[in-house]
């Protein structure tokens, strides 16, 4: 139900543009006013999200540690699975964001008669890695239409990409990628009766949108071949805040709405994970709360507790009785 | 008491597809006997002051939950998201990828599908969508939001009471979402509105108001202890007397109350003792803070600092320089994570320990100058102050169990294994994914190891007990050895069910068995029996 919802609702993004730019010729709208809001409430909406989590303290030093602790000389340590200091923590860190590490130690348990066996199972991980480096492979491509002249990493990126030479313009590598690894992560949500079971609405509605992005993109290089030179003389408006909406298909618009809604729904929705990530405290923090003191939040009130004078009073006579010592000095303090 | 299935039947039963149903509509749960615990005695929350005490059970209509129960859930809930960034955090970020689904043992074990950790953090997860947050408010169910309702207390209260807060979904979350920390804030949300079990109350009260989980007062505790001197007489001809309440002892001893009078921890105790000895330790333990387990932290952040503060209040009093914890797993919990941020700074008179036998200066502990006895054994061993004979512990084909907490909240994974390698000939590890930061839970963990709940215990232990008969059945093991004295309690009746020919033990048990005296050595009073006072090479005995 959950994706029948965001395939209705992305269809009806494009209904939507070819509407108001195809008959109702709201070019600027689409094209200057949408774009802008949306990269505005993207901006803010981040800047607030990462302000929100920030202001909350982390009162306890709650590391997941996967691997062994520095304690002994001779017991050789993890220094990224248990992190002992923010050096290390910033390794075990780039690891998680750039490698995905967490996600590589993924497991499938399977239950065959009456043993239960744990394999590796790499897939989500794989599935995982593509999406998100094709993905910021094809943003980075992108800023050529945002620069003049396009810098040499940009240009040298794009050569890398459309290396094959298939096809004209060049088809990239990272399209076919993209949409790879989109439809695997899009089928396991449906084939794993699990997956299926927890995926909300909320989850198949980023897929769905990213797909509409990846394929007007697509549509519009290789089939209705959009006339770049305007394309450029826009986006270079857009940056030097004196945009002029441009004079082709709608397919750009929709492309360009697809991309809006992406980034106005970025903000409030799951994809925060993107710089939620680095506040987690059980990653981001060093395991060595033994050795250095965690301060307690703001809000942290040490506890009242019975003092041993207050008991000592109490359980005095089986004290007495059982031959322990009495501490005479909870009486002369009095 | 509900009747637990057979092994067989119980593996036959587990099934992981979920229902048809969505989960959102699944509510209230269909409780179970057998997958509950007892709800906390009237009297319990009285004494310790928690909010609507009565005598009610999950299995009746009506909870007698207050009449405002929403406002206070949701004004706790804001409350704690403005207090735990992980709990904020954590709700925001999920991306229900499923990594997590198939590593939750209750999950394993008994297929429900809301004990998944994505989903069990969900139930809690959609009321704050729902009545927190604009977007769940607007788009209610397609942005998985729900409003509250007395039958989602219902869920809440079945569901944050089947999970262990062991933290193994953690390892595998891409962004370390830790479903522990949501069932600690369930439990406090829960706690608000008077849901909560007696299993984990009982133990807090008695903690706050005699100084142990089970409530024993002091002069039984020396009785009690005076009783295991007598049995390590029997084992070792040695007469020891244990120090109590000794002030300016070197060393504050801390253990969980679990190894005072109970099989297989009382052999672990005895093992403490007995090493102390051999090292001629100035050492103490206190009957007054005589409890290192915590069962406050299977209630509150508040609960687990109170009880947890009259540790450093004893080592101040006692003026010792330094304390060594006992083998127990949610204790070292605390200790590793929150003791010096929650009721530290550590008393002045408190020193970085240095072992007074080897000299070695425990830096890793220099804040809170607390170590592990395995630390301290492990060190000991590694600078050949301990003459040791393994071969008495040959009757016994050992695999070490590793505790969650230990491993997952303070990467313990090496001393542990160093000392039994040492004290034993026979060790062999269970398969690498369900051992070290990738061990399951015994089933029995945070304050779930009641018999009422035995069906989940024997679900949840299932992935741990199926890993021992592996290595049973490759290796012949047939001891368990752990450092945690809740597995203590819990193993013995999990192996009993599933691998009925392991026992359990503590690892300073083996260390007892294989410590060579020097009036041992001369052949004046060789060792012929173990800590259980069965005989070292049970062939010699049907020999005689």
């Amino acid at each position: 139900m959950g994706a029948v919802f965001a395939l209705v609702t992305v269809l009806a993004f494009v209904i939507v543009v070819y509407v108001g730019v195809g008959v109702a010729g709201l070019k600027s709208l689409f094209g200057i006013v949408i774009p802008y809001a949306a990269f505005l409430v993207f901006l803010l909406g981040m800047v607030y999200r990462m302000i929100d989590w920030a202001k909350v303290p982390v009162p306890f030093r709650i590391v997941t540690t996967c691997g062994q602790q520095k304690s002994l000389r001779w017991i050789k340590r993890s220094r990224l699975e248990a992190p002992y200091n923010n050096f290390e923590v910033v390794l075990r860190m780039i690891l998680e964001v750039f490698a995905f590490r967490s996600l590589f130690r993924n497991l499938k348990a399977e239950l065959k008669g009456p043993n239960l066996i744990y394999g590796s199972y790499k897939w989500l991980w794989l599935g995982a890695i593509a999406f998100h480096y094709a993905f910021f492979t094809i943003l980075l491509r992108h800023l050529r239409f945002f620069t003049y002249p396009v810098p040499e990493p940009i240009q040298i990126l794009d050569q890398i990409d459309s290396f094959f030479h298939i096809g004209l313009p060049h088809l990239y590598m990272t399209d076919v990628v993209i949409l790879a690894a989109l439809t695997f992560l899009f089928l396991r949500r449906l084939a794993d009766p699990k997956l299926r079971y927890i995926s909300l609405a909320s989850d198949y509605l980023p897929l769905f949108m990213i797909y509409g992005l990846v394929i007007s993109g697509i549509l519009m290089r290789h089939f209705f071949k959009v006339d770049v030179t305007q394309v450029k003389e826009f986006t270079m408006g857009l940056v030097h805040l004196k945009p002029k909406a441009p004079n082709v298909g709608v397919i750009f618009y929709i492309h360009l709405f697809f991309i809006s809604a992406l980034m106005a729904y970025f903000p409030f929705s799951k994809l925060v994970h993107m710089v939620g990530v680095f506040f987690s405290p059980t990653r981001n923090l060093a395991n060595n709360s033994r050795a250095v003191r965690h301060e307690p939040a703001p809000w942290w009130k040490k506890p009242k507790f019975k003092t041993y004078c207050e008991w000592q009073e109490e359980f005095k006579e089986q004290l007495i009785e059982s031959g322990q010592p009495i501490d005479e000095d909870c009486y002369e303090k009095k | 008491m509900a009747k637990l299935p057979k092994p067989d039947e119980l593996i036959k039963s587990i099934d992981w597809t979920p229902p048809e149903k969505d989960w959102m509509d699944d509510v209230p749960p269909d409780i179970k006997p057998g997958r509950f615990c007892y709800p906390a005695k009237k009297n319990i929350l009285e004494e310790i002051g928690f909010p609507n005490p009565r005598d009610w059970s999950p299995l009746d209509e009506d909870w007698k939950l207050p009449s405002n129960y929403r406002e206070i859930i949701i004004e706790g809930m804001k409350d704690r998201l403005s207090k735990y960034r992980s709990f904020k955090l954590f709700m925001d970020i999920c991306v229900r990828c499923g990594a997590c689904a198939d590593k939750c043992h209750y999950f394993l074990g008994s297929g429900d599908p809301k004990n998944m950790p994505v989903l069990r953090a969900e139930l809690l997860r959609s009321i704050y969508k729902g009545e927190l947050t604009w977007q769940g408010k607007f788009f209610g169910k397609l942005a998985g939001a729900r409003k509250l309702t007395e039958d989602i207390i219902k869920e809440w209260f079945y569901y944050y009471y089947q999970c262990s807060e062991c933290r193994r979904c953690s390892v595998f979350c891409p962004y370390g979402i830790d479903t522990c920390e949501v069932t600690m804030m369930g439990r406090e949300l829960l706690h608000l509105v008077g849901c909560n079990t007696n299993w984990i109350l009982e133990p807090v009260r008695n903690c706050f108001k005699i100084g142990n989980h089970i409530g024993i007062p002091p002069h039984t505790i020396k009785e009690i202890i005076e009783y295991l001197c007598w049995d390590i007489e029997e084992v070792t001809g040695l007469k020891i007397e244990v120090p109590f309440n000794k002030k300016g002892a070197e060393i504050l001893f801390v253990t969980p109350s679990g190894d005072y009078f109970a099989e297989p921890g009382i052999y672990t105790m005895m093992g403490y003792i007995i090493l102390f000895h051999y090292l001629d330790l100035d050492w103490t333990m206190s009957t007054y803070a005589s409890e290192g387990g915590n069962f406050g932290l299977f209630t509150s952040h508040e609960a687990m600092a109170k009880i947890n503060a009259k540790i450093y209040h004893e080592a101040e009093r006692l003026g010792v320089r330094f304390i060594i914890g006992g083998e127990c797993g949610h204790m070292w919990r605390v200790k590793h994570q929150y003791m010096d941020t929650a009721t530290g700074p550590a008393p002045k008179n408190l020193e970085t320990p240095r072992s007074p036998i080897t000299g070695t200066v425990f830096e890793h502990a220099k804040s809170t100058k607390m170590i592990h006895v395995c630390e301290f054994t492990a060190d000991l061993i590694a600078h050949g102050k301990l003459e040791l004979d393994p071969s008495r512990n040959d009757k016994y084909i050992v695999t070490f169990h590793d505790s969650c907490n230990p491993s997952r909240g303070m990467g313990f994974f090496e001393e542990p294994r160093y000392i039994l390698k040492h004290v034993c000939n026979n060790f062999y590890d269970m398969p690498e994914n369900t051992i070290r930061e990738k061990t399951f839970c015994c089933g029995s963990g945070s304050g779930l190891n009641t018999d009422e709940f035995m069906e989940m215990r024997m679900r949840g232990g299932f992935p741990r007990a199926n890993a021992v008969q592996y290595v049973r059945d490759k290796h012949g093991v047939n001891m368990l050895a752990c450092i945690c004295a809740i597995d203590r309690a819990a193993l013995p009746t999990l192996m009993n069910y599933w691998a009925p020919d392991v026992k359990v033990c503590g690892v300073h048990e083996l260390v007892a068995n294989a410590l060579v005296f020097p009036h041992e050595k001369t052949g004046e009073r060789p060792r012929t029996l173990d800590m259980r006072q069965e005989p070292l090479k049970p062939e010699e005995e049907e020999n005689a």
